[in-house]
């Protein structure tokens, strides 16, 4: 489907069209003009909703920060003055707050799809690639975000997290004590996590910028993984699937809302409504939800994990945990080479479609580990968990996609659509 | 078939996990399970008791005050609970804030006003310290959130103490026994007991009657906007429930075109 340029009548559109041709940017983008394949199902209503709760994050932000007071002695209360006495404050704070939660909740499975259907294969690598990157902007931010309310779990998941960076080697000492801004997190910290917290979200911006700029080029994947190529698979953007992202969005704010308004801190940690007190370490130091896969793959290196041992003449387990926490996420860069099959959608792949679902267990097992004391059992599960987080990318993904025997994959998807209409 | 029970498995994992992130302790083992009480500001239609309110301001101000803070509630606030403001203002005379500087430069002490902060027993942790060998009354105003389970926490804590400590449990010089505690030592001496207070209204001044205010007092100053946001909630919810329908019923009609 070629996409001509719309005319427009009024005479006011057409002025500024001639001058910057904004309305057809836009109708190309998300308009009539953008033609999508017409079998998207509902897995796809991910990615514009992660946008949305990107935008709801910053508006709800900025009327924050105005409120906020970053300052050791004042940022738990100013907190409170938000909850307390600021007009619809408490309103503003769980919005944001829960936000988080439903951000990441959307971007997992906006990338659990993505791995589904194979949408980060040729010529979608670029675009697969920059999603792990705002991944990673997100994380940053969401981490920064958590200091900012100076509660015990603020405190202390800072003081664990930043410390983390004291094991690499030569510089980590004086790396961290950039990061605090001092010997300890303390007000400094507070200052700078702030200023990088209201920031990094404009970086996630440009990120989201060029994501979508890649999507446009070859434009989105589809169920069947077959590439759209006849007019007849392609349907315009608009009114198709604008109408069907609006709906997805109701549904969103109907599942978000909820927790707003009814149980605004199922996300939450108890000890976070405690101020933070150097003095005082929480029994438990756990990191939000969102982190928790991650927090089990760092804790599952001790000296006696058997993942540790051909690294162990050349670093300490503290700094192979940390790489491998990091390694986790980044090696997800390479997952279009990784991937040896040239056959995206797992709808054709019997073998592979097991094995993605044991995948997403396994990352869910990490989670539920994650969340749990690091002691008997569950340092085991979760070394033999995170073992097969990278042994599932490593080497079981480039070996299903040399032996298995794909099913055989329509022509095209109008052909696909209509034989499964008779 | 292997599908099936992969999804079985995996639904229970994705379960286990969610409940699992939720029920992270904050609190370290040892304390015996909390048993649920039924609150009036619990479900989506939950609201404050207000007599029960009243009740546990008395309680506060006549037992508990003696050592914990009330430090983010101001006395104004209590006009959003039914106070009027001579009540407020009559409840706030009682106690005395520092101002100034004067124009002389000098603080002063003043009579409290419903614009000022409930007033602390103790100047500060240290003063407060001193006075509790050692330990210190945390402030109580985020009490109901700050914990697990927090109101029914709180009402176990106050009504779970015993006299004696069992057999084989010894305690630290000071220290009372409670099951709810973790640890089970717990510096705090059982702050309610049958009659502790005298209420106005007539209402049974059992221990469990006078924990069941205070926690309720207490929940209020944790969530003072709880009322509001299930009000504001439910308008929300059928707005959204509507405007969703409609969404899906055009989604509906402009994709009848394509298939």
């Amino acid at each position: 489907m070629s996409s001509s340029p719309i005319e427009f009548k009024n005479p006011v559109l057409k002025w500024v069209e001639y001058r910057l041709p904004v309305f057809s940017f836009i109708d190309s983008s998300v308009g009539g003009s953008y033609p999508a394949p017409r079998n998207l199902n509902y897995w796809w209503n991910f990615g514009s909703l992660a946008g949305i709760i990107l935008a709801v994050m910053v508006a709800t932000g900025i009327v924050l920060a105005m409120h906020y007071t970053a300052h050791v002695d004042y940022a738990f209360d100013s907190v409170e003055r938000i909850m307390r006495d600021v007009n619809y404050g408490w309103l503003i704070r769980y919005i944001h707050m829960n936000g988080g939660s439903m951000f990441f909740i959307c971007v997992y499975i906006h990338m659990f799809r993505g791995m589904y259907y194979g949408s980060y294969k040729e010529p979608r690598e670029l675009l697969w690639i920059i999603g792990v990157f705002i991944l990673l902007a997100m994380m940053a931010t969401a981490f920064l975000g958590y200091v900012l309310p100076w509660g015990q779990m603020s405190f202390w998941g800072a003081t664990v997290i930043t410390s983390m960076f004291s094991a690499i080697p030569y510089v980590g000492d004086a790396l961290v004590t950039l990061l605090w801004g001092g010997f300890s997190v303390d007000n400094p910290t507070l200052n700078r996590f702030y200023s990088l917290h209201y920031l990094l979200p404009f970086v996630l911006f440009g990120l989201v910028f060029v994501h979508l700029w890649a999507l446009h080029v070859h434009r989105s994947n589809n169920p069947l993984g077959v590439e759209a190529r006849e007019p007849e698979d392609f349907i315009p953007f608009h009114p198709y699937y604008t109408i069907k992202d609006l709906f997805g969005m109701g549904v969103l704010l109907i599942f978000f809302l909820g927790f707003v308004f009814y149980a605004p801190n199922f996300f939450g940690e108890p000890d976070n409504y405690i101020e933070a007190n150097p003095m005082v370490t929480p029994a438990h130091i756990v990191p939000e939800w969102y982190f928790l896969p991650f927090y089990a793959i760092l804790r599952a290196f001790t000296a006696d994990f058997f993942m540790y041992w051909p690294v162990a003449w050349l670093m300490s387990a503290k700094l192979a945990g940390v790489l491998a926490m990091f390694a986790a996420t980044l090696i997800l860069v390479l997952l279009p080479w990784l991937d040896t099959s040239k056959v995206r959608s797992n709808k054709f792949r019997p073998i592979n479609k097991q094995f993605f679902w044991i995948f997403v267990a396994d990352c869910l097992l990490l989670g539920y580990i994650g969340a749990k004391p690091a002691e008997g059992n569950f340092i085991i599960i979760g070394q033999i968990a995170t073992f097969y987080y990278f042994f599932h990318l490593v080497v079981l993904v480039p070996l299903i996609g040399i032996l298995e025997r794909p099913k055989p994959i329509p022509e095209s998807i109008s052909t696909a659509v209509i034989k499964s209409a008779e | 078939m292997i599908k099936k029970t992969l999804t079985s498995v995996l639904s229970a994992l994705a379960i286990a996990g969610v409940v699992s992130t939720v029920s992270t302790p904050s609190q370290a083992a040892g304390g015996a399970e909390i048993p649920s009480q039924s609150w009036s500001w619990n479900g989506p239609f939950g609201t404050f008791d207000r007599a029960a309110l009243r009740r546990g301001l008395q309680v506060y101000a006549e037992v508990c005050s003696s050592c914990h803070s009330l430090d983010l509630v101001h006395y104004r606030d209590l006009g959003n609970i039914g106070f009027s403001i001579d009540e407020i203002k009559a409840f706030a005379i009682d106690y005395e804030v520092e101002d100034g500087p004067d124009d002389e430069g000098e603080m002063f002490t003043r009579e409290a006003k419903p614009a000022d902060r409930f007033v602390g027993p103790f100047a500060n942790e240290q003063a407060a310290r001193a006075s509790n060998g050692g330990a210190y009354p945390p402030d109580l105003s985020l009490m109901t959130k700050a914990r697990k389970n927090g109101a029914n926490y709180i009402y176990a804590l106050l009504t779970g103490y015993e006299e004696e400590a069992p057999d084989g449990v010894v305690l630290m010089d000071g220290m009372n026994y409670n099951h709810y505690f973790p640890g089970n030592q717990i510096a705090m001496a059982p702050p309610v007991d049958d009659d502790y207070v005298e209420y106005a209204d007539g209402t049974s001044t059992s221990k469990e009657q006078i924990a069941h205010d205070i926690v309720t007092f207490l929940a209020w100053t944790a969530e003072p906007e709880l009322e509001e946001r299930k009000s504001l909630g439910l308008k929300v919810m059928i707005f959204l429930v509507v405007l969703t329908g409609m969404l899906y019923g055009l989604k509906r009609k402009i994709w009848a075109k394509l298939h």
